[in-house]
């Protein structure tokens, strides 16, 4: 076991994996000697050069299109978009290529891509830097979308999503990255947990929490607080949100009868719709109150002085289970 | 990987200087300008008051007043003397860097402070300021900026009473899509535009190599329209070239690129350490073309001002950044309902929705 913070396991994840399998590279801007603007690529490409950890120009969508070509030539190259708001100039690559090619080869191409997009707010940044765009991606079939929340998750996700022959999403909080925990970086990958299952990460028996990415903390952090007023929650890090493991989803709620999704991208045709939607049609009867969304207003990303307003806080997923409770 | 150097860098390539960083007037085949003493002290002035505003900005950063701050610093000459030659009823489309030509736009600088401590997004007006909101997304603006110099063109404003309109962007910028297709735009309509590149030498931590193996205004040639390098720490040709450029584009030449060659002294934000990926050797170097200290070698020199003068420039500086710190530190918060204010111009059912759902919410804690 180490004591890592997440951006410190993303890294060693990603240097694991580079070691592993010559043919991974580090792509994007800033990665090279600044190590990223969250430093997350550190020394990656001191120790393995210009070749395999490139700075690439200014351009998302050059990232992206290039990463595609080299895919296809045999490599696997893990693309940094630097902030969640600039991944929409290479949108039409994502969208309309990396998710779509191997389908229209009909599988003689795979594209083992991994795009890592910090996400997310609450680091007081200016417009564009706090967005949560997973709800595009996922609308996306051909991509897996996954978002980590810890560093012991960074550190086998990351690697993982890099194996994986199809193109990934993987989305990393950005706030989290600071965050320590425990690693276990000795135990066998066929040990990991797959890295599209969900996993309780505190089990509870009277209301469900589903999260992934920023919002898992906060919502382990509500579970406590609830605790002191008698309530049993549990929370779920969904992790893989398409797929989505909603066998382990739905088991749980079935079994709490209530539960309400947590996520800082706005309510309004988020990922929770989708949750809310297959709940109702496979938990009907075990539920005791309607599935409740807790996520951003509907609106754009505020200046940050109000982003405490926007985000999903303490208070916020108390209040919905409070809600639940009295439904 | 080969340490040559790149085919078609060889070319020296010409830059446009008219004060050399000793303070010396030179003079330049294409490009000359007559000012009067008064409007030295002018430039001069604005010099030394947008860098102040940029200095106390960095330290209302560092006391915890700003959420970040990009530092102009360096770059007072390329903004002022492109700043200067503006027309009122050019338009002018900024990236986030832009504050010496908000400044000469008349934006308060406390309206630049807002975003950068997180109270709004801008807010100013645009149209009374002829100056468009900061562009965060590196060279989206580049298109906007050909798209309404395309107005101003189908408004028949091109020619004796023409408009133009500037498109500021960096080194780094000059990759996008965006901004290549910008100069596709501009070519074929023969817009009314100049592309105001400041080449301040880095992209945060990636050197131009990262970006371009020729000079960058060289790229203009192959878009099909003029390119020129100016030197950027030089607010005399800064402000005449920018002037014969936005000339030809009211006058309708169509589009020119003007890559002022200059270099960020500061951080990329407050939030970045340079220190990791550039040699202090360099920023001494730079430190030699400062853009404000030639300006007065020159003043000195030819009796343009005296020593009060230059007294009585700092002394407006400070007061200037006494003034901006007290306004900035007055700005109030805005009200957590305003999140669901301006998303859209006509009234719409969602967010009235969720900004009772959220006032009610609020009120629950008053209770
Ligand atoms: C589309 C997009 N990608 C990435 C960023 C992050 N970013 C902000 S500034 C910057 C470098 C810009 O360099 P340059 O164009 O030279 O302008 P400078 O900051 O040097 O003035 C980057 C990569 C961004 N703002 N927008
Ligand atoms: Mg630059």
């Amino acid at each position: 076991m180490t004591t890592l913070t997440l951006a410190k396991a993303l890294n060693e994840g990603m240097r694991k994996a580079m070691e592993d399998d010559p043919k991974v590279l580090v792509m994007g801007e800033d990665v090279g000697k600044l190590g990223g603007v969250f430093r997350v690529t550190d020394g990656l490409q001191k120790d393995f050069g210009e070749q395999r950890v490139i700075d690439t120009p200014l351009a998302e969508s050059g990232i992206i299109g290039t990463a595609i070509g080299l895919a296809l030539r045999g490599y696997r190259p893990v693309c940094e978009i630097q902030f969640d708001g600039f991944v929409f100039p290479a949108a039409d690559q994502i969208i309309t290529q990396l998710a779509k090619m191997p389908l229209r080869s009909l599988g003689k191409l795979k594209l083992p891509v991994v795009v890592r997009i910090p996400c997310g707010g609450g680091i007081g940044a200016v417009e564009h830097h706090s967005e949560s765009p997973e709800a595009y991606f996922t609308h996306t079939a051909g991509l897996r979308v996954v978002a980590c929340s810890n560093p012991a998750d960074g550190y086998t996700m990351i690697q993982q999503a890099i194996r994986c022959e199809d193109p990934v999403i993987f989305f990393e909080p950005k706030r989290r990255y600071w965050e320590k925990a425990d690693v276990d970086t000795s135990a066998p990958a066929d040990d990991w947990t797959p890295f599209d299952r969900a996993r309780v990460v505190r089990p509870g028996a009277d209301v469900t929490l589903l999260a992934y990415g920023p919002m898992v903390r906060t919502c382990l952090e509500a579970a406590a607080a609830a605790e002191e007023d008698g309530r049993s929650v549990e929370v779920v890090d969904l992790r893989s949100l398409n797929p989505l493991d909603i066998d382990l989803v739905a088991e749980s709620v079935a079994r709490t009868g209530r539960c309400a999704v947590v996520h800082e991208a706005p309510v309004f045709s988020g990922f929770g719709a989708e949750i809310a939607a297959r709940l109702t049609e496979r938990c009907f009867y075990n539920l005791e109150a309607p599935v409740l969304r807790v996520g951003g207003p509907s609106t754009p990303y505020p200046p940050s002085r109000l982003e405490d307003h926007y985000l999903p806080d303490l208070d916020r997923v108390l209040d919905a289970v409070d809600r639940l409770f009295a439904f | 990987m080969t340490t040559e150097p790149p085919r078609g860098a060889e070319a020296p390539p010409e830059l446009v200087q008219l004060l050399t960083p000793e303070g010396e007037r030179v003079e330049h085949p294409d490009y000359d300008i007559d000012l009067t003493p008064e409007e030295v002290r002018g430039l001069y002035r604005d010099l030394v008051l947008v860098r102040r505003v940029d200095l106390e900005a960095v330290a209302l950063q560092r006391q915890g007043e700003l959420g970040i701050w990009a530092s102009l610093l360096g770059q007072e000459a390329a903004q002022i003397g492109s700043g200067r030659a503006l027309a009122e009823s050019d338009m002018v489309f900024p990236t986030y860097r832009e504050h010496g030509v908000a400044w000469c736009r008349g934006v308060d600088p406390v309206n630049l402070l807002g975003l950068f401590r997180g109270v709004n997004h801008g807010g100013w007006d645009p149209a009374e300021h002829n100056f468009h909101l900061y562009t965060i997304v590196i060279g989206s603006q580049t298109l906007h900026a050909v798209g309404y110099a395309m107005g101003v063109q189908r408004d028949g404003a091109v020619g004796e009473n023409g408009a133009a309109t500037i498109a500021y962007f960096g080194d780094g910028a000059t990759s996008q899509g965006d901004v290549n297709e910008s100069f596709i735009w501009a070519s074929v309509f023969n817009a009314p535009i100049v592309f105001f590149c400041q080449n301040n030498q880095w992209a945060i931590s990636e050197p131009l190599e990262k970006q371009s193996r020729i000079p960058l205004y060289r790229r203009a040639s192959g878009f099909g329209f003029p390119g020129v390098r100016v030197d950027g720490n030089d607010v005399f040709a800064c402000l005449a070239v920018t002037r014969k450029a936005l000339a030809d584009a009211r006058s309708g030449q169509g589009p020119m690129m003007i890559e002022a060659f200059t270099y960020r002294m500061g951080a990329h934000t407050t939030s970045d350490d340079p220190t990791r990926y550039r040699l202090a050797d360099e920023l001494e170097a730079w430190k030699l073309k400062d853009p404000i200290e030639r300006v007065r070698a020159y003043m000195f020199k030819n009796r343009i001002a005296d020593q009060d003068f230059f007294d009585a420039i700092d002394a407006e500086a400070d007061e200037l950044g006494r003034d901006v710190r007290k306004r900035c530190l007055e700005l109030p918060d805005p009200e957590p309902l305003a999140i669901f204010d301006h998303v859209y111009a006509e009234p719409h059912r969602l967010m009235d929705e969720e900004r009772a759902q959220f006032a009610a919410y609020l009120e629950g804690f008053e209770g």
